[in-house]
């Protein structure tokens, strides 16, 4: 893969691993200094992934754990390319999401935050790039969730991503946020991230992308560190 | 960072990942697309097990974290995935093969972590204790300084390997800046 132009965290845009505002860091950060092989000794090329499919509906959470009915609150769109530092579109790669209800409540069973769950929504979904590294997923606007942290501590309203690209370097994790919530200021987990790269996970309202009498459009483009293609076999 | 597009933050992945990234193994109605089974024939004689804990500064074990398995030596490329909150002992238990040694390298596995308490994924890797002298030559472990190389060697077991990641503390692993 000689194609690689490999770029490590950029220090100027990553959290660090220990941030004593957000209090787990403490027991869980490493303390030694890490190792920086060499970039010509590592062996970059990730893994092949089985293949698989989809299903109809994994892309749209609005639908896909119906039981009884339609899930409440704001039906929303949300869109964006997921492209690498060079700004070549990532084709074929997958979007695995999961979030809290419009309530704010999880239905994972360790969340206590006492918020109603909602009998026809789980908040799990996944969806693939296309051929111009385009993705695209319809759900419900979160609620904002008490946790922890600090005394009234609260998080802003979040979707959370997974995102693989061309190798272990490109795997990647994070947190979409919304235009204007008022939660940005105080969230630890936002302000952890250096000034210069805060913004970049603030989504922007799409009237473009807005359905009319549907959902609200919201858009979040993706950069990936790493430079080379998909392993993905089910383009 | 001529021209470059700014890298997107990563942030945690939170308590509640299982009923989106590992829902079968948490036993979610969503199904997974990939799991700790890295290799269609359990049964094969070369399939191995490799298990262990993960522990923090306080040396508790962590019960939601997840942990990621990328191996690759030319021939076999796999990926598998785990979460340390349904084991009773909160360990990964992974079914793979042993990777082959590449160029003369010592065989290995690469291993990403996830967890609550991370802001950003940590890197570490997976050797293995019957390859002493591949283990002795190898570019990258002569990186670490010998004291703390035997944190990225796994212990031979009956069924495979073991091998215990420390966050913090005397004993911990060695993580990789990639
Ligand atoms: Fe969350």
């Amino acid at each position: 893969m000689s194609d690689i132009i490999q770029t490590g965290f950029d220090r100027e845009i990553q959290p660090n691993y220990l941030y004593e505002g957000y209090k787990s860091t403490l027991l869980r950060a490493p303390t030694k200094p890490l190792i920086m092989p060499k970039k010509a000794d590592l062996t970059l090329s990730g893994p092949v992934f089985k293949d698989f499919e989809l299903g109809a509906l994994d892309s749209d959470l609005t639908k896909n754990a119906v039981k009884n009915g339609e899930p409440l609150g704001e039906r929303i769109v949300v869109h964006g390319k997921v492209t690498n530092e060079k700004g070549h579109p990532i084709p074929y790669t997958l979007l695995e999401i999961w979030q809290a209800n419009s309530s704010g409540r999880y239905i994972h069973k360790a969340d206590q935050h006492n918020a109603p769950l909602d009998p026809n929504f789980s908040g799990a979904g996944r969806c693939m790039t296309d051929a111009e590294g385009n993705y695209k997923f319809y759900t419900i606007k979160p609620g904002a969730y008490s946790w922890g942290n600090h005394p009234n501590a609260w998080r802003p309203n979040h979707i959370h991503f997974s995102l693989f690209g061309g190798d272990i370097t490109s795997r990647l994790i994070t947190q979409m946020y919304f235009p204007g919530d008022p939660l940005l200021e105080f969230d630890p987990m936002v302000q952890s991230i250096p000034l210069k790269g805060r913004d970049l996970l603030i989504s922007k309202f799409d009237l473009a992308l807005t359905e009319p009498d549907f959902a609200l459009g919201f858009r979040f483009d993706i950069v990936l560190r790493g430079h080379h293609a998909t392993p993905f076999e089910n383009q | 960072m001529d021209n470059r597009n700014l890298q997107t933050p990563s942030q945690t992945i939170g308590p509640f990942f299982a009923y989106g990234l590992t829902p079968t193994q948490y036993d979610y109605e969503f199904e997974s697309w990939v799991d700790n089974n890295m290799v269609a024939d359990l049964d094969a004689p070369e399939t191995i097990e490799i298990s262990g804990s993960v522990f923090d500064g306080e040396g508790k074990t962590i019960n939601d974290a997840l942990v990621e398995l990328w191996q690759d030596d030319g021939e076999h490329k796999l990926y598998g995935r785990f979460g340390t909150g349904t084991d009773e002992k909160n360990r990964f238990i992974f079914k793979t093969i042993k990777p082959k040694s590449v160029d003369g390298q010592a065989p290995f596995i690469n291993v990403i972590l996830f967890m609550r308490g991370q802001l950003l994924h940590t890197y570490t890797r997976i050797y293995f204790d019957d390859e002493a002298n591949l283990n002795q030559s190898d570019k990258i472990l002569n990186l670490v300084e010998s004291e703390r190389r035997n944190t990225l060697i796994a212990k031979k077991t009956e069924v495979g390997y073991t091998i215990n990641i420390h966050m913090q503390g005397q004993k911990e692993t060695v993580f990789f800046d990639l």
